[in-house]
């Protein structure tokens, strides 16, 4: 029976010539940077001090971010995906509005209000905080601009819900709370994980936000793309090395994330 | 149909013509992007006096040296600093001795008000001065650890910048206490910032030089381009106005 479906979906031949040539847009660059790769310098450029703080910041505020980004953005999600009223689509596209937001216009945007002159400069001088310059404004940034990912899928996930389970659920006097908890989180589980994955690897890559807002300091603010820009100055070899890495790291962490979740279906 | 394509074909060819007897009297120059705003005042000075145009094209010395290298067709090249003309003479891109045309140095530069009352640059080892510099990797960062060596101190910044630009903005807003800018920078932040004098730093400045190039179509239009920058009063004037010293 699944075969048979499998056959039926399957897509007309025809369309191998335009995929392939999708796949190529994306692949082509990338192989053509790999063919400068300096495979006998590779990991006296990797291994260096500068390389290894950038990896480690990198990948600690890029799991930072995506906590917060769970933490919040499901919340965000469901009550987007639960909402009537006539204004929801300006909302929605409020909120996803750093999907097409250049990501050094976020960072303006996080520098005027969380930087030390910015909007809430005050309040937050009265608790003492300082964001700007910390790793606290790396993962704002980061935040900022990988939340609409999480929440798009997330939203679809609930939306796609099969309604009749929860309302079973509602007749059988199950709290909200307790539908949320054991029923929708579950249901939505695929959703969750790969918007959770586009998230991170969002914040991996971020580059313009981080830029414009959080700063440039070895292990403090300088994540690995900001580090990447920095070597292609004086060192092209390098940052070619760097940008191998920053590849790896994502491609290893998306392919696990998926691989996990096809074989949970 | 038939019409308007004759009368397309013959309007390209007077606009061709047009070119061509434009080229007699041009000269292209490649120059630093740090002098993007004095050069064309220059420029537009230099078409009154001798009827010539200048065609410009700004960008980092690195990339103008690169893209002279890959055939790029131009006059003369103007770097911001003497390594990039260095590689351009290696590269035999370059007919004859540049020259050098002016200096520029390091400041240092607050937000108006001096809110953490600087004063000199050994007030910038203070972990409560928000200070940001250029990134060594960048010529402007280079020449921060030098003046920083030659001082025998070392700064302690919240945050090296990839360019010189993204230092003077992060002092403009008031996003820092302070940092180190080329005193062209400087007068560019305008009333947003206050400049403070470093010692020494008029001794160590950034170079910049001029020349003829090698593969010029209009040699002798470069070469009385580049006299004009040097010897005209009006031009010195206006480079010394926009900050930059001369190196004689």
């Amino acid at each position: 029976m699944i075969a048979a479906t499998r056959r039926f979906s399957r897509p007309p031949a025809w369309v191998m010539i335009p995929g392939l040539l999708g796949a190529a847009v994306v692949l082509l660059p990338v192989s053509g940077m790999m063919t400068r790769l300096d495979w006998a310098e590779l990991p006296g450029l990797l291994t260096s001090e500068s390389s290894l703080d950038a990896l480690r910041l990198s990948i600690w505020t890029a799991l930072a971010a995506t906590v917060l980004c769970l933490i919040l953005g499901v919340p965000l999600a469901l009550m987007l995906a639960h909402a009537r009223f006539r204004g929801l689509t300006i909302v929605r596209s409020l909120v996803l509005l750093p999907l097409v937001l250049p990501p050094v216009v976020g960072g303006l945007a996080l520098l005027y209000t969380f930087g030390s002159q910015g909007m809430l400069s005050g309040t937050l001088d009265l608790f003492g905080i300082r964001i700007a310059y910390t790793s606290v404004a790396v993962i704002l940034a980061m935040t900022f601009v990988s939340m609409p990912f999480l929440v798009i899928s997330v939203e679809t996930a609930v939306r796609g819900m099969d309604r009749e389970v929860i309302e079973a659920a509602t007749v059988d006097g199950a709290s909200r709370t307790g539908i949320l908890r054991h029923i929708i989180l579950p249901l939505i589980g695929p959703g969750l994980v790969s918007g959770a994955v586009l998230a991170f690897a969002r914040s991996l890559g971020e580059f313009g936000a981080t830029l414009a807002f959080a700063g440039n300091q070895q292990g403090v603010t300088r994540t690995l793309p900001l580090e990447i820009y920095l070597q292609r100055e004086t060192d092209p070899d390098a940052a070619v090395a760097l940008s191998l890495l920053l590849i790896v790291v994502a491609v290893v962490v998306i392919s696990a994330a998926y691989s996990r979740q096809q074989r949970a279906q | 149909m038939r019409r308007t394509f004759a009368l397309l074909s013959a309007s390209a060819l007077l606009l061709t013509a047009c070119a061509d007897a434009g080229d007699e009297e041009s000269v292209t120059v490649f120059a630093a992007a740090s002098l993007s705003q004095v050069f064309e005042e220059i420029g537009e000075l230099y078409a009154e006096e001798t009827g010539t145009e200048v065609e410009f094209s700004f960008a980092g010395s690195s990339g103008l040296v690169e893209q002279l290298e890959n055939g790029a067709p131009a006059d003369v090249l103007a770097t911001a600093d003497e390594t990039n003309m260095d590689n351009a003479v290696e590269g035999g891109l370059v007919d004859g001795e540049p020259e050098l045309f002016a200096e520029n140095f390091l400041v240092i530069v607050t937000p108006s008000g001096n809110p953490a009352g600087v004063e000199s640059l050994e007030d910038l080892d203070d972990d409560a001065v928000e200070t940001v510099i250029c990134a060594e990797a960048v010529p402007c960062g280079a020449a921060t650890q030098r003046i920083a060596e030659t001082a025998g101190m070392e700064i302690a910044p919240v945050s090296e910048e990839t360019s010189v630009t993204d230092v003077l903005g992060r002092v403009r807003s008031g996003e820092a206490d302070a940092g180190l800018v080329y005193a062209t920078d400087a007068l560019q932040g305008g009333a947003d910032v206050e400049t403070i004098q470093i010692e020494g730093a008029e001794e160590d400045p950034n170079l910049y030089p001029i020349t003829v190039l090698e593969n010029a179509e209009a040699p002798e239009a470069g070469q009385e381009f580049i006299d004009f920058v040097l010897e005209d009063e009006v031009s010195q004037r206006i480079l010394s106005d926009a900050g930059f010293s001369d190196p004689q």
